[in-house]
């Protein structure tokens, strides 16, 4: 019943919203090529989901051909580009991280450097993407892992600075060598942090998706916002941001399923 | 000499604090033998928990020698388990695993580690508790498994820092009877520090009073009352009441530090 209540005061304001969006379509009260009605963006996000050509089993699978609409396409572009960028830019960042919050030498050394690097946004770095690296994913994968790179990095940096000192106090009453210490009580007291680390790494992963997409590729959910404001089609524009939005929620989603699995000791997750 | 098993001598300990130095110990001579329950009493900032580090090996003395069994104290060890307060568990291992963390290090083979896991277990009537986490237990329990994690690496000495200090009142005197019967079945040499006056006499062969800044030893009492204790006889009031006075003298010096330390903010 609780459950239930939540639900639907959770479903209470969109569908206010959606209704008075509908409202002031309908009403005429706003050009429909500046804000198309929620009807014509769900008609459009249909037509832009479904398949292009009629089925022939004699062209291509059935499975295959489900996926061949557009979106699907686009949406599946997206999210290798964001899948690999986030994975070399959190892969970098880990060990970096760990080093520098176990080491004060080593955060000495880095640290100055990644200040001054920390602050400058990834579309700073587009027009030296395509220098480097041309046109096409490279570029924009680029961009993608220096988006995740630097939540990943704090994040993990902090977590291992601020492993309580009891437990590794405990650790060497135990008599635990340096290297258990680091994997079996450093590692894991500051999964937490890299967790989250991750998390945000994962956002930052989709607003640069979408802006890397805008320069250097011809699909995914950015390229086709971009190229359906060419033609005005401010309906598949707003289909593509819903898109996007509901990309983003599910693997958001996934990986905090993901990391309550795996932090299940952790205090701060007793209500999750 | 022959008998002393933990044997400390003229141990200073110097503090910087704030650009001052704080003597935290101060000409500290103790002797304790094996198998003897010796409980460290004080106000706070009376070096006592300075005291148990420097046995235990995470803050060396400044000046002075600790040896056990004659051998210099140089590092933290599993010959000498450490008990601490609170939180210490580590929360991401299950009871279990917390418990046969330190066997692991010591490299013990698989078989025994799960013969001494389901010993300990039993002993601290734990065995239920086995799978979960430190998150889920309460403060008793998570004590319990702080010893037992302790008591597996068999080390004859045990070092505990206030361990039932954050515990009610009825788990704490459960927690003490059990210690009692640790204690008189595995006969280890404990070194026990509190502020609690009546947790010393209910424990303690020996009961050392220590001096607020400079730690020194006010008092080192043999408490020869029979166990099981009677914390309302005559006898363990008696105790009490003098103990309580030695205590409320050193109790008003760090008061006085305290309303000067006031002052001067």
């Amino acid at each position: 019943m609780k459950s239930y209540r939540r639900a639907a005061s959770g479903i209470l304001v969109p569908l206010v919203a959606l209704a008075f969006w509908q409202l002031i379509s309908s009403m005429g009260w706003v050009n429909a090529t500046i804000l198309p009605s929620p009807m014509r963006v769900l008609v459009k996000w249909w037509a832009y989901l479904r398949p292009l050509e009629a089925y022939d089993p004699a062209q291509m699978s059935h499975l295959k051909w489900v996926v061949s609409g557009e979106l699907i396409q686009d949406a599946m572009g997206s999210l290798y580009r964001v899948l690999v960028g986030f994975f070399i830019g959190a892969g970098l960042a880990l060990p970096l991280g760990l080093a520098m919050g176990y080491s004060k030498l080593v955060y000495g050394l880095f640290n100055p450097l990644i200040q001054v690097l920390r602050p400058i946004p990834p579309i700073a770095y587009i027009p030296l993407s395509i220098l480097w690296f041309g046109l096409g994913n490279p570029p924009a994968i680029f961009l993608i892992s220096i988006g995740a790179f630097f939540p990943v990095l704090m994040n993990t940096v902090t977590g291992v600075q601020n492993v309580d000192s009891i437990y590794l106090r405990v650790g060497r009453n135990l008599g635990a060598s340096r290297l258990t210490q680091f994997t079996r009580i450093i590692l894991p007291a500051a999964t937490p942090y890299i967790f989250t680390g991750a998390r945000i790494g994962m956002g930052t992963a989709f607003i640069v998706v979408i802006v890397s997409e805008m320069i250097a590729v011809n699909n995914g959910l950015g390229y086709r916002i971009l190229e359906a404001r060419e033609y005005l089609w401010s309906d598949k524009i707003i289909a593509g941001m819903f898109t996007i939005g509901l990309l983003g929620l599910g693997i958001d989603t996934l990986m905090s399923r993901l990391s309550s699995h795996l932090l299940k000791w952790h205090r701060g997750l007793e209500q999750a | 000499m022959s008998d002393s098993h933990i044997s400390v001598q003229g141990v200073h300990k110097v503090f910087q604090s704030g650009g001052q130095d704080v003597h935290a110990l101060k000409a500290i001579n103790l002797e304790v033998k094996q198998g003897e329950f010796v409980c460290l009493l004080g106000p706070s900032g009376c070096g006592k928990s300075t005291l148990l580090n420097a046995v235990a090996g995470f803050s060396l003395p400044s000046s002075g020698t600790i040896t056990v069994d004659g051998l210099s104290i140089t590092d933290p060890g599993p010959d000498r388990g450490m008990v601490f307060q609170e939180y210490a568990l580590f929360p991401w291992m299950t009871v279990e695993q917390n418990i046969t963390f330190g066997l692991q290090i010591k490299g013990t083979a698989k078989p025994a580690i799960q013969a001494k896991v389901n010993e300990l277990l039993e002993l601290l009537h734990l065995a239920d508790f086995r799978k979960r986490f430190p998150k889920d237990l309460s403060g008793g329990m998570r004590q319990r498994v702080a010893i037992a994690r302790v008591l597996a690496l068999d080390s004859p000495i045990l070092l505990m820092d206030e361990p039932f200090g954050a515990l009610d009142a009825l788990t704490r005197r459960n927690l003490q009877d059990e210690l009692l019967r640790l204690w008189t079945e595995l006969r280890k040499t404990i070194l026990f520090v509190t502020h609690s006056i009546e947790e010393a006499l209910y424990l303690a062969d020996r009961t050392v009073v220590m001096t607020y800044r400079p730690g020194t030893i006010k008092r080192d009492l043999v408490i020869d009352l029979p166990r099981p204790r009677d914390v309302a006889s005559p006898a363990f009031n008696a105790l009490k009441k003098d103990l309580g006075q030695l205590l409320m003298e050193e109790q008003s010096r760090l008061n006085q530090d305290e309303f000067r330390a006031a002052a001067v903010d």
